[in-house]
């Protein structure tokens, strides 16, 4: 059983290897080229783990700034996490010790596997969700490494890398539009982000998107559009 | 303050509001009480919501007013989408469509 816990667990988690070990790589690429060695790079995919914010933070140290900036520019980026707590508060309750870190290496790619798993018969779902964030924060964890340690070696052939973690949403959301019957919620997404991207530009957007998105999905709750999930 | 102490405590702040953002949902609702209904029910609604939200943040940079004006990204989320409606094989789904995009600014872009 343990055996093919972790097997599916891997299995699911090799789209996010891809990208991980491309994005991680590109990370410390960057901060190597911004002076800043390996163990600061390590440092922060360790314990900051998340990739858009890490980004940021290579131009916020460079540029000095302010100790209150860089908790506003990490509000304003990762706030979107508030979301995914909120949606597996029921799936990590009773997972025991494993609680705080399942909580902790919470990232988006994470968050669409472990909320989309469909696990066969009898496989203990808090282990499968141990093991696909572990997985998952390895290969970030590596990548910065090797991206920090050798990047500089590499030839750069390889652009568009990045896109797999858009395929890997993408594919995730067809997914899920294939089996729901309620298409509200999906397009509510999609939607609200668009209009809060042209409205409030894309440093700004994910706050304006988050409160739009939970007060529509909320106001269709009471409008009786829920009937699927109740 | 020197550099290696301004870098440490960047870091930490990053670290700590990120830790918080991850972890507050689940010191608000997470306890023996009963998790509210309306927390339960936007839990079930949000999945499906997020994922259209992170593929518009995921081409949040993609500029439609030069060229190639998105071209690229529309046709790789399409062949991606697509397979997966025809295969619902989500590595071959992610791959063929990375590698589509890949090979489409490579040669065309």
């Amino acid at each position: 059983m343990k055996h093919s816990v972790l097997r599916t667990a891997f299995i699911d988690t090799v789209p996010v290897m891809t990208g991980y070990l491309f994005l991680g790589a590109g990370f410390g690429i960057l901060m190597d080229q911004s002076g800043y060695g390996v163990g600061y790079a390590v440092l922060m995919s360790l314990f900051i783990y998340a990739g858009s914010a890490q980004y940021l933070l290579v131009s916020l140290l460079t540029s000095g700034a302010s100790l209150l900036s860089t908790a506003l520019a990490t509000l304003l980026i990762n706030a979107r996490h508030l979301f995914y707590g909120i949606s597996l508060v029921d799936t990590y309750q009773n997972s025991g010790r494993k609680k705080p870190y399942l909580i902790f290496a919470l990232t988006d790619e994470t968050y669409s596997l472990v909320t989309q798993a469909k696990l066969p018969e009898g496989m203990n779902k808090t282990a499968y969700c141990f093991l696909v964030s572990l997985f998952d924060h390895g290969y970030w964890v590596v990548g910065t490494a090797l991206g920090s340690l050798v990047g500089a070696l590499l030839p750069i052939s390889l652009s568009g890398i990045s896109f797999v973690l858009t395929a890997l949403f993408v594919t995730m959301f067809v997914e899920q539009w294939l089996s729901t019957k309620n298409h509200r919620p999906a397009i509510i997404g999609v939607m609200s982000t668009i209009l809060c991207l042209l409205l409030f530009g894309r440093e700004l957007f994910l706050i304006p998107s988050m409160t739009v998105i939970a007060v529509l999905l909320t106001v269709f709750r009471k409008a009786g559009g829920s009937a699927d999930y109740e | 303050m020197n550099n290696a102490t301004y870098a440490l405590l960047t870091i930490l702040v990053a670290a700590a509001v990120t830790a918080a953002l991850r972890f507050i949902p689940f010191l608000l609702f997470g306890g023996d009480r009963k998790t509210p209904k309306l927390i339960v029910y936007l839990g079930k609604v949000l999945p499906c919501t997020i994922m259209g939200m992170l593929v518009v943040y995921c081409l949040k940079d993609v500029t439609l007013d030069a060229a190639p004006f998105g071209i690229p990204e529309l046709l790789g989320c399409l062949i991606t989408g697509a397979l997966h409606v025809w295969k619902r094989n989500s590595l071959l789904s992610i791959g063929a469509g990375t590698a589509s995009y890949m090979l489409m600014i490579h040669f065309f872009f």
